[in-house]
């Protein structure tokens, strides 16, 4: 395969037919397990041993992801779920909480292509060629996103646990909707349990940071 | 009696104050009181690590991430009672990654009749090389029951012929979140029940002979789990065979270290606990749990870091839930509104653990000659409950106030006047006036239910209670570098209410600097103890001992520039980042520049938490007494909520809740606030929304995630306004009491007596459902049923 080859299958979501075939010629498809993963170089399974990477496996594997702007290469199983690929050791973003276990709560809220998504409810694999953002990415150095900075000023964060989830679904707000009401703002929150009782104060942040951004795009479209 | 000094203090509130002498130690500076200007202490302060949680840059005991770390699972019983006639874990143990697999009988709370108990109970546990890997293993450990009866209702467990869930004496469990003198006993049974704890004041029956109304009515209360979005869990790991260190997610870091300390006989000081950040607890996270010691068995097993996280269904089982409450009041008046009598006889269930008492509010609220009251646990097969923010009083307080509005009702008097008349605290007085002023209690039905239309709108209150529980031990270490910077450390947690911000603000404060001045190091038991955050304790248990530290130092950086101000060190005072002579303000250092003149690197001094100012052992029986005279020793505090009620689904919001608390002395305005929004938003859950279902066919919970057991969400919040009025209480040298519980004990009272004044009816039985409500709409229909 050479490099525009690669570029391409990564790009496409990391299977190409080109490789299924090369699997397929494994012999692994005996074994009844779904083509899902294939790769370049050795691989370790759980048992510890290594594999041969060009089989596909239901074992960890190489993936390519678009994680706030910076392409990040990390081992994922095929059945490795987005919220604990951020998390985990090699990628060390916890920020990213997993708090319900199965979509209930919002406290794994990362935006996948600019959508708020249940990042324990995504496949890791299904978000290879997709921009990923999390909460470690909103802030540029010791700037903070202005949702970020009127979480503060308001204190709409008690234990800080639910803080991560309900920040990027206020950004995906703000994103779409830079003028949005009260109801635009427990609309877009509704997905997002805090325990603490933050609620009151996030809907202040939100309509504070809507004025700030409001006013920083009216500016640039004055500009324009 | 320690060494003390004479000091003038003014007590109560603005317009009720007073002014009296005190001893206290010489080592405390001069309390602070009403008449005391504070610059940063009493701001709304933002919390110091907020930018660490908006930028998941916080690291919470879930997102250790340690080299070589193995991820541990427990197996629990699917069976609400029974025997574990056989258990193999051979294909657990056989599956590639599974590192090590405890068994039951090498559980910590292995029992020896092999008897499972509750639905939910550890069997054994796995560390595996990820978190799906022990998940799988847990899967395939085989377990065969022999099914025993069991039983999850309150009423069926008393029945003389109900299935005992015990059937020994029972070592009650006791937590730093319990109130003081309840928990930890052995108790015995008579059958499943435990108690009445009978309390008498004066004689009932007299007091109903004298009355001239009586009213008699039941109120149930459900079981509520604390749903705190970190799970619990712990990282644990061994530095060497005898020397453990744990990162826990836990309200107690001292709890956990003990625990761990005795249950694998360590020495003391080689059992160390990190809690830097963690995600809300609500009471149910004191001690390392059974969990946390099976985190540290795998650890100690495998030889590696082991983090084990409970997941959600666990939590909801097996780690602690606020107990149910069947409550039977009787309550007697005169035709002017004054209590003669107040009874009480009620029962709850924490499952196999105690803990059900609701009398609090009964005892301590309203003057009342003449109080009897019953309380008593009934153990059920189901997961035991935990202390949970403010134990027993939302439960009573529903009752409670809930009645007072039937009383009122039947004397023809305005409920808030009925009140009155039965109060003598000025505080409580204070908080309903402003109470009534800001929800314009003149709007409320004069007649409970004369509201028309489908949408009915309604007001109603009730008052909420506290005591102050915090003292001793806490100790605090404050080291003053030769750059000027200030560095604070005491071991204990911030359960995210904002302790962490307090201390910097208390240090400040006391050595005249700005917070950015102050680093605080907390969370970690290499620092000397601090407070297990229980009770609203926290900030009076630990904040004093802040000071005294403060203080001290201070004391030191004078000794340092009296010479060179050519003053004495008791001339000297601190403030705005400078050291001054008091009489001459201009003859002054910059504090960095005296810090340089010290010698060597740092001064370092330590404080402790002295005994509170009542404390007659401490400070003499006069002074006790002195103190004893003093109605404001308790938190008082009242709640004013309006409600839209929908007949036609039944569905009932909460439009407004004006929230009226004195803390004492305020450390952070905006912190607590928060605090206050917390506890009411809970209440509003507590009274309309939570509520753990058990199967009474299975014994098996049906609702253990977050989809089904509801907290609240961003719509259900109704309009809060939060007022805080300002107690001197002068317990200690910040005068200050808590607030994280106060502000959740009336909140589901309140909604009731507000439903009742918009519909008419009264609904004695939370949560209150949009089925209840139309039941209690349409009581024909509900016998038709």
């Amino acid at each position: 395969m050479n490099e525009k080859e690669k570029d391409n299958e990564q790009q496409n979501g990391g299977i190409s037919r080109r490789s299924l075939l090369k699997g397929m010629g494994g012999g692994v498809l005996a074994t009844g397990i779904l083509p899902l993963v294939h790769a370049e170089g050795l691989l370790r399974g759980p048992s510890g041993a290594t594999v041969d990477a060009k089989v596909i496996s239901p074992d960890a594997a190489p993936i390519t992801l678009t994680i706030n702007g910076r392409d990040r290469r990390v081992m994922a199983e095929p059945r490795s779920l987005l919220v604990d690929v951020l998390r985990g050791p090699e990628l060390d973003l916890t920020g990213t909480k997993l708090v319900c276990d199965r979509g209930a709560c919002g406290g794994c809220t990362v935006l996948v292509n600019d959508t708020p998504v249940l990042s324990c409810m995504t496949l890791a694999l299904d978000a290879q060629g997709k921009k990923i953002e999390t909460i470690e990415g909103l802030a540029h150095g010791d700037q903070l996103h202005p949702i970020q900075a009127e979480f503060v000023h308001f204190d709409a964060l008690q234990c800080g646990y639910c803080t991560s989830g309900m920040i990027m679904s206020c950004k995906a707000l703000l994103d779409h909707n830079p003028n949005p009401s009260l109801h635009d703002i427990k609309q877009a929150t509704s997905g997002n349990l805090c325990r603490c009782g933050t609620y009151p104060n996030v809907f202040k942040a939100v309509q504070a940071a809507a004025k700030q951004t409001h006013h920083a795009t009216a500016k640039t479209q004055q500009k324009a | 009696m320690a060494d003390t000094k004479t000091v003038k203090v003014t007590f109560g509130i603005k317009g009720k104050e007073r002014t009296d002498e005190i001893q206290i130690p010489v080592t405390d500076p001069q309390p602070w009181d009403l008449n005391t200007k504070t610059k940063i202490v009493g701001t709304r302060v933002p919390r110091i690590d907020g930018v660490a949680k908006v930028t998941g840059r916080a690291k919470y005991t879930y997102d250790m991430n340690l080299p070589g770390m193995l991820y541990g699972k427990v197996l629990r019983s699917t069976v609400p009672a029974g025997v574990v006639k056989r258990i193999d874990t051979s294909k657990a143990e056989a599956l590639p990654g599974v590192k090590v697999v405890l068994k039951f009988e090498d559980m910590p709370n292995y029992p020896k009749d092999q008897k499972v108990i509750y639905a939910g109970q550890e069997i054994a546990a796995v560390a595996a090389i990820n978190r799906y890997v022990a998940e799988d293993a847990i899967k395939l450990i085989e377990v065969e029951y022999e099914k025993m009866p069991f039983v999850v209702s309150e009423e069926r467990a008393m029945d003389p012929k109900a299935p005992l869930v015990h059937d020994a004496p029972v070592q009650e469990r006791r937590s730093e979140g319990d109130v003081p003198q309840r928990g930890g006993n052995s108790v015995q049974t008579k059958g499943n029940v435990v108690g009445p704890r009978v309390n008498n004041r004066g004689d009932v029956e007299k007091g109903f002979a004298e009355a001239d109304v009586i009213f008699e009515g039941t109120y149930r209360t459900q079981v509520q789990t604390h749903s705190p979005l970190e799970t619990h869990g712990l990282v644990c790991k061994w530095d060497a065979p005898d020397k453990l260190t744990a990162w826990a997610s836990t309200q107690g870091t001292f709890s956990v270290k003990n625990e761990l300390q005795q249950y694998f006989k360590l020495p003391a000081n080689n059992v160390r606990v990190i809690t830097e950040y963690m995600g809300g607890g609500f009471g149910a996270k004191f001690g390392a749990g059974v969990h946390g010691i099976v985190c540290a068995k795998l650890a100690k097993m495998s030889n590696s870091p082991v983090k084990l996280m409970l997941d959600r269904r666990e939590q909801h089982l097996a780690v602690g839930n606020r107990p149910s409450s069947v409550q039977k009041l009787k309550i007697g008046a005169k035709k002017d509104g004054t209590l003669t009598a107040m009874q009480l006889i009620a029962y709850g269930t924490g499952g196999i653990a105690g803990g059900a008492g609701c009398a609090g509010p009964m005892q301590t609220i309203y003057k009342c000659p003449n109080l009897h009251t019953e309380e008593s646990d009934v153990f059920t097969n189901a997961g035991p409950a935990a202390a949970f923010r403010a134990p027993g009083h939302p439960q009573g307080s529903f009752a409670l106030d809930s009645a007072l509005d039937e009383v009122a009702e039947k004397l023809g008097m305005d409920p808030l006047e009925f009140r009155r008349k039965n109060i003598d605290n000025p505080v409580r007085l204070e908080e309903y006036r402003i109470g009534a002023e800001r929800i314009a209690w003149e709007r409320r039905n004069a007649k409970a239910g004369k509201a028309t239309g489908v949408k009915r709108r309604g007001i109603g209150m009730a008052s909420s209670v506290w005591r102050n529980f915090a003292g001793p031990p806490s100790t605090v270490i404050v080291e003053v570098h030769n750059d000027g910077k200030v560095d604070v450390m005491n071991g204990a947690q911030d359960i995210g209410t904002g302790m962490r911000t307090v201390i910097a603000q208390i240090a400040a404060e006391e050595l005249g600097l700005q917070l950015n001045d102050i680093r605080v190091h907390y969370g970690d038991t290499q620092w000397p103890i601090g407070p297990g955050s229980g009770g609203s304790t926290t900030t009076t248990a630990l904040g004093p001992a802040v000071r005294t530290a403060a203080y001290a130092a201070k004391l030191k950086m004078f000794d340092v520039a009296a010479p060179i101000l050519k003053a004495k060190a008791d001339e000297l005072e601190a403030s705005d980042g400078k050291i001054f002579v008091k009489s001459e303000p201009t003859r002054s250092l910059t504090w960095a520049k005296v810090a340089q003149r010290m010698e060597g690197d740092k001064i370092s001094v330590t404080g402790d938490r002295a005994p509170n100012y009542f404390d007659g052992r401490a400070f003499g029986q006069d002074q006790a007494k002195k103190f004893a005279n003093q109605t404001q020793q308790q938190n008082a505090g009242a709640q004013f909520i309006e409600v839209e009620v929908d007949t036609e689904t039944g569905q009932v919001h909460v439009l407004k809740v004006v929230a009226v608390h004195d803390l004492g002395h305020v450390m952070n305005r905006l912190t607590t606030e928060s605090q206050i929004n917390g506890g009411v938003i809970q209440g509003v859950a507590y009274a309309l929304l939570e509520n753990r279902i058990l199967d009474k066919n299975t014994g098996i919970m049906v609702n253990p995630n977050l989809e089904q057991y509801k907290i609240p969400g961003s719509k259900d919040m109704p309009e809060i306004e939060a007022i805080i009025v300002e107690n001197s209480s002068v317990t200690n040298n910040i005068s200050s009491m808590g607030i994280g519980e106060p502000a959740t004990v009336p909140t589901a009272a309140a909604i009731s007596n507000a439903i009742y004044n918009a519909i008419g009816v009264h609904i004695n039985e939370l949560p209150i459902t949009p089925d209840k409500v139309l039941a209690a709409l349409n009581p024909e229909k509900k016998e038709a049923r």
